[in-house]
């Protein structure tokens, strides 16, 4: 399984980059995703554009209430970003489920949300976050929220000629919240057979406040639920939130394949959203007991 | 980056890296798998090649110290790195590394296809976490795929190889 | 010395595989023509055109070849290895699709180029016209015969065979329960890490060819190459490099890829290599796939089996290059260590519009554990008995060896057994694993909302199947001992295992044997690697050729030192007086000796020259009878196969939200007679049981309706990697020797896989309450059949 022939090009800065990237042009980063399509001939771009020289691009940053990752950014770096995790707990409980270590040494948060599949755990985590991809090309610069970002499976809004730069996922707020991620895969490392992200905040008695919830592998893209109708006034460390269970798997519209059966998919987004709420507020307990 | 023409037209890239601590030098075209440029334009034939999809991780070296997949790195893309395979591992004098010896001693391989994916792996892993309980072993080895041990005595040579290590380490004039 | 039979020694392979120097196939003919194939997309379909001249500009093309390009016996079909009277439809493809093609992944043109990647591209522009057929997919369609895998074939039926002992249906009309069970299996495949493939170099000047192939089977390659290509078989040589895993892909032969690059080698005059990726690996290769049995089975009060039916469907894929011996095997070694009086089986061989079915380690034995011990639990489960007591009165007990069960097995010789003490085997088992302290856990598991569950699964293996091997042993003047065998090696440790042999049974040490395997060159009769049988096989051959030899060797000492043989020992390669160490002679000198020269090559050889002394003029050199040289050929072939045994228990706990089952304990007791290598065969039990779960949990190949196999990847077919295997083996054995070669043993290679299926399934049963008729189960698959359980109950 080779690669079919491509162009090749190599550029040493953003700039020079944007100027390569025409309409042909797929962009190289981390290849993990990409790579794989190319050896087996399900992508035949006519021209590549190695964007792992801009070095410029491998930031992990901690401010403005944002946690920003940089195009190059490989997994394995956010995974090891203390600030990173402080700031925006998620980003390391989502991290841990994508692959395997080796993959997440070369591998790009960023670009495994441009490859933006329904499967991926960092499409989810930036759904939920409400957060933002900026992408740029020689005619400019544009920031899409990520609920304009993700279109379809391996499709997202990014047009030929844009160069995605960075992406920005929200911090959690100081006190009263937290975040949880279950997921359940067929093997340790697999895409999810069903995933979930959870956001939980309290109110200000004390309760749950409110929360929402993004899956994984049960639609085209990300999909992000509003909880809070289901949860609203719950205690705070209770131990089950059947209501949330119950909207998912009312709200959720999965598709079968191979691994399991849509049926099979909505009863596990239920258990899931619970193990995540579950999580979720047990975090958001802590920052306030701290 | 230059590049020319190559032997069926195709455009090639002179790529340098250094491998096991030497500079070696391809001119290969930019669709060059890694794990191709090592095993037939380097001659390093020890990295093994299972699904070119990243998947087994049969294929996996080290860039610039970190375990990767070389079926999913164009060589062109290395450009400039340093590399260790598995022809890497043991001293100049031809001793064992710990995992290698670790591997014979427990009984780790059985085909040896997927094991230098599986030393490179472990290399790298317990010179991130040097005394690795259970769990952590097994995290450690959990994304290369064995079909013939079973990985039970893959796991016993990661121990095994943590305590040669402590033991070399121990010795006088101790070195690891 | 210490023996060197029953050491747990250091593999001799392992220094130059964790080097990185292996050498594997895809290691060799660097600068070689790289192949490439064209493969069918549909799963069954007539080829109307093949257009190249789209391929013809592609950069570094060479050649490219279809069918109406092969000539002579390459234009027929492939052989069809194992004939039987009742394979009365036997279909085999042919190298590159005449007109049609029945699988995905069927080879339909070869594409020669100076690398891979040409190949592909020239592959990729190749324009094939088909015109779509409908194809068969799964036991279901392949029986309705709506639609026909090959034309010629009626029903899709390649074979209907029955065998019987007994009156059966007599025996079940008088038995006092009757029970009838539908269950159903699906294997998987092989998978080794290392694909298929060949490396062929053809000598003009010297008209020979020369062929490296990832096989199991040197001299099948050999002569099934000579016989496609029309040359004399000492014109060909086959050589297996290291192989990076068989596990029962690589016995079949010829691949088309095996005759197809050396033919092509031959035609451009240049060396061509053919390594085939991961994908071709799941499209072109070899599955071992679904069956789908009926069982009626009559018993007593007891629960003792009194008569035993199985019906039972085989899917074999596309074309039966193999036979039918993976459903013989189920047939017969469905048996297990049970004793039925009347056993009566029946089954029909089906094709179907996908790949090969040929065996895969179990070879047909996994299916057939799985449908006698589901049948044993559902008996024990009717009758309110424990499963093991059942078991137990069942049971061929130790005092009724050899045992002779009125079958034919899989080597055409009739099904006995010969030894095994199953009673003894249960009883360590369910000492290993608690079996009668586990009720008690799993009321107190309950208590806290835990499913756990216990499982028990017996089987027999019937090993060192013939019809022989042989091994060549020779001591070199050096004192270095060389030894050959023609089977081949995949990773399971045979240049140890039958080095300790040899040391042993010379006396020399480990270190100064060196063993061959696979190579035409070194030994050239030899059947091949598969059925668990090279410990027996080769290890006796190795055995008998080593006493020859050394026979020999005492015998010149003898001569040189002027004492009788029988006074000599060898011990640590040097030849000696019983219990006088400054008598002796190192073997390398006896070796020198044993070979009268003329010519003295070096020092050394200077003892054996014609007026060097102590020579008995009234004798010839080499007397009538004898030879120069301490050597020892032998070959051994048994009148039957050797029968080995083991049994597995498993505790799974089931997670009631998420249907995921876990491991809690995996127990393995077996019996394969006296271990030669007791970490090898270890090895061997931790390999085979992580296929034994991946099959059950894990694997499977998913063909859609149209015969596509949608998960022809690592990605989607789920091989376990350390996370979904046990976290620890434990592992009882028992030896009972096999009375029927030299070495009293018995073969262990594919033990660890045979009961996977059926130890989870019983587990599972246990822990869920639902019984678990077909395999495998993903977390999804339990989950529904809870559903459905529920909704039944509900019903009610």
């Amino acid at each position: 399984m080779k690669p079919s022939p491509f162009r090749y090009s190599r550029p040493e800065s953003v700039t020079e980059a944007l100027v390569l990237l025409d309409d042909e042009a797929k962009v190289l980063a981390g290849g993990q995703s990409l790579i794989p399509l190319l050896n087996m001939r399900l992508a035949a771009p006519e021209h590549l554009v190695d964007i792992n020289r801009l070095t410029e691009l491998s930031y992990v940053e901690t401010a403005n209430g944002a946690v920003r990752i940089g195009a190059l950014a490989r997994h394995a770096e956010v995974l090891a970003c203390e600030s990173a995790a402080a700031a925006q707990p998620l980003l390391r409980q989502a991290l841990r489920w994508v692959a395997h270590p080796a993959v997440r040494n070369r591998g790009t948060t960023v670009g495994s949300l441009v490859h933006g599949d329904p499967a991926g755990e960092m499409p989810a985590v930036l759904a939920l976050l409400g957060g933002t991809v900026r992408v740029a090309s020689i005619a400019g610069e544009r920031a899409i929220p990520a609920s304009d970002f993700f279109l379809g499976p391996l499709e997202t809004a990014l047009e030929p000629g844009e160069l995605a730069i960075d992406a920005e996922f929200p911090a959690l707020a100081r006190s009263g919240s937290g975040t949880g991620f279950a997921e359940i895969s067929r093997r340790r490392g697999d895409y999810a057979v069903c995933g979930v992200a959870a956001l939980a905040w309290l109110g200000p008695d004390g309760r749950v406040g409110g929360a929402s919830a993004a899956y994984l592998s049960m639609g085209p893209v990300p999909v992000v639920l509003d909880l809070t109708e289901a949860v609203a006034g719950a205690a705070a460390d209770a131990a089950t939130f059947p209501a949330a269970a119950g909207l998912a798997r009312d709200r959720l519209d999965p598709q079968p394949d191979i691994h399991a059966t849509a049926s099979y998919r909505r009863h596990l987004a239920g258990v899931l959203t619970e193990r995540a709420l579950l999580a979720a507020l047990a975090d958001a307990r802590e920052t306030v007991a701290a | 980056m230059s590049a020319n023409q190559g032997a069926n037209g195709a455009e090639v890239h002179e790529v340098r890296l250094t491998v096991n601590g030497a500079a070696r030098t391809a001119n290969v075209p930019a669709r060059r798998l890694l794990s191709d440029c090592l095993r037939h334009d380097l001659r390093l034939t020890g990295t093994h090649v299972g699904c070119e999809h990243g998947v087994c991780g049969a294929c996996t070296i080290l860039l610039n110290g970190a375990p990767v997949r070389s079926c999913l790195l164009l060589a062109v893309s290395a450009d400039g790195a340093d590399i260790t395979t598995v022809e890497g591992l043991a001293d100049p004098d031809g001793t064992l590394s710990p995992v290698q010896q670790a591997f014979a001693e427990c009984h780790g391989l059985q085909c040896g296809f997927c094991t230098p994916g599986f030393l490179t792996t472990i290399t790298a892993g317990l010179a991130a976490t040097p005394n690795p309980d259970d769990e952590q072993a097994r995290d450690m080895i959990g994304g290369n795929l064995c079909r013939c041990t079973g990985y039970q005595n893959i796991l016993a040579a990661v121990h095994r190889a943590a305590e040669i290590t402590r033991e070399r380490a121990a010795e006088p004039g101790g070195r690891s | 010395m210490s023996s060197l039979f029953g050491a747990r020694v250091q593999r001799v392979e392992d220094d130059r595989l964790i080097r990185g120097h292996g050498a594997y196939l895809d290691d060799l003919g660097n600068g070689a023509l790289a192949a490439a194939f064209v493969r069918s997309p549909y799963a069954h379909a007539r080829i109307t055109d093949i257009d190249v001249s789209g391929a013809l500009d592609v950069p570094g093309l060479v050649a490219i070849y279809s069918y109406e390009d092969l000539t002579g016996r390459l234009a027929e079909p492939l052989p069809l290895l194992i004939p039987h009277p009742t394979l009365t439809h036997g279909r085999t493809p042919y190298p590159l699709a005449q007109t049609e093609v029945n699988h995905v992944g069927e080879a339909i043109a070869m594409v020669v180029a100076t690398d891979r990647y040409a190949a592909e591209d020239a592959a990729d522009l190749i324009d094939v016209s088909y015109e779509p057929l409908p194809a068969v997919v799964g036991i279901e369609a392949a029986r309705a015969a709506d639609q026909l895998v090959h034309d010629d074939v009626p029903g899709n039926l390649a074979a209907n065979s029955t065998q019987e002992h007994g009156d059966t249906a007599a025996a079940i009309a008088a038995a006092p329960h009757v029970l009838e069970l539908d269950l159903e299996i699906e294997r998987s495949a092989s998978t080794p890490l290392e694909g298929r493939g060949v490396l062929a170099e053809w000598d003009e000047k010297a008209a020979r060819l020369r062929l490296w192939t990832s096989t199991q089977t040197s001299t099948g390659v050999r002569a099934a190459v000579a016989a496609k290509l029309g040359l004399d078989l000492s014109q060909v040589d086959v050589i297996t490099p290291d192989v990076g895993g068989g596990f029962g892909v690589k016995i079949v032969h010829p691949w088309p890829e095996e005759v197809l690059v050396p033919w092509a080698a031959r035609l451009l005059g240049q060396p061509v290599k053919f390594t085939e990726d991961r994908r071709e690996h799941f499209i072109s290769s070899a599955h071992e796939r679904a069956q789908v049995h009926h069982v009626t089975v009559g018993y007593d009060d007891d629960g003792r089996m009194l008569g035993l039916d199985v019906r039972f469907w085989h899917d074999n894929g596309a074309y039966v290059p193999y036979g039918i011996i993976v459903p013989i095997v189920t047939s017969t070694q469905l048996l297990g260590p049970y004793k039925p009086p009347a056993y009566r089986v029946e089954f029909d061989s089906l094709y179907t519009n996908t790949v090969l079915v040929t065996p895969y380690r179990g070879a047909g034995r996994p299916h057939g554990c799985f449908v006698m011990e589901r049948t044993i639990d559902a008996i024990a489960a009717e009758r309110g008995l424990d499963r093991a007591l059942v078991r137990e009165r069942n049971f061929i007990q130790p005092d009724e060896m050899p045992y002779d069960h009125g079958l034919i097995f899989q080597d055409g010789r009739p099904l006995i057994y010969d030894s095994g003490d199953y009673p003894a085997g249960l009883r360590k088992l369910k000492d290993l694993v608690g079996w009668d302290e586990f009720p008690a856990a799993k009321a107190a598991a309950a208590a806290e909302g835990r499913r756990i569950g216990i499982g028990l699964a017996c089987y027999v293996e019937g090993t060192g199947v013939g019809p022989y091997e042989g091994a060549h042993v020779v001591v070199e003047t050096s004192g270095k001992v060389k030894v050959a065998t023609g089977l081949t090696t995949q990773g399971q440790g045979h240049q140890t295992m039958l080095a300790q042999v040899v040391a042993d049974e010379l006396g020399v040490p480990l270190r100064d044997v060196e063993v061959v395997t696979g190579d035409t060159r070194r030994f050239s009769y030899a059947v091949g690697t598969f059925a668990s049988r090279t410990a027996v096989m080769s290890g006796s051959a190795v055995a008998l050729a080593a006493r020859k030899a050394k026979e020999k060797a005492l015998r010149v000492a003898a001569d040189a030192l002027e004492v009788a043989p029988a006074d000599l020992e060898i011990t640590d390669g040097v030849v000696q007086v019983k219990g006088d160490p400054e008598s002796g002679i190192s073997l390398g000198t006896v070796a020198v000796l044993s070979n009268p020269l003329r010519y003295a090559f070096d020092e050394a050889a200077t003892a054996a020259t014609q007026f060097a002394g102590g020579t008995d003029m009234s004798r010839p050199p080499i007397a009538d009878d004898d030879e120069p040289g301490i050597e020892g050929r032998a070959y051994f072939s048994p009148v039957r196969s050797t029968f080995a045994s083991g049994m597995h228990a498993v505790i799974v706990e089931t997670d009631p939200q998420t249907a995921e089952v876990t491991i809690l304990r995996y127990c393995v007791v077996h019996d394969c007679g006296p271990l030669i290598n007791p970490r090898i065969v270890e090895g061997q039990i931790h390999g085979g049981v992580a296929q034994g779960v991946g099959g059950a949990l894990y694997e499977r190949m998913a063909y859609d309706e149209t015969g596509q196999l949608v998960n022809a990847s690592f990605m989607d077919f789920l091989m376990p990697y350390a996370s979904e295997v046990p976290k620890q083996i434990e592992i009882d054995h028992l030896e009972t020797p096999s009375p029927l070669n030299p070495l009293g043993i018995k073969g262990v290679g594919e033990a660890g896989v045979i009961p996977g299926a059926a130890v989870l399934a019983a587990a599972i049963e246990d822990a869920e309450g639902i019984p678990i008729r077909s395999m495998p189960m993903s977390p999804s698959d339990l989950f529904e059949l809870r559903a459905a359980c529920e909704s039944q109950a509900g019903r009610r």
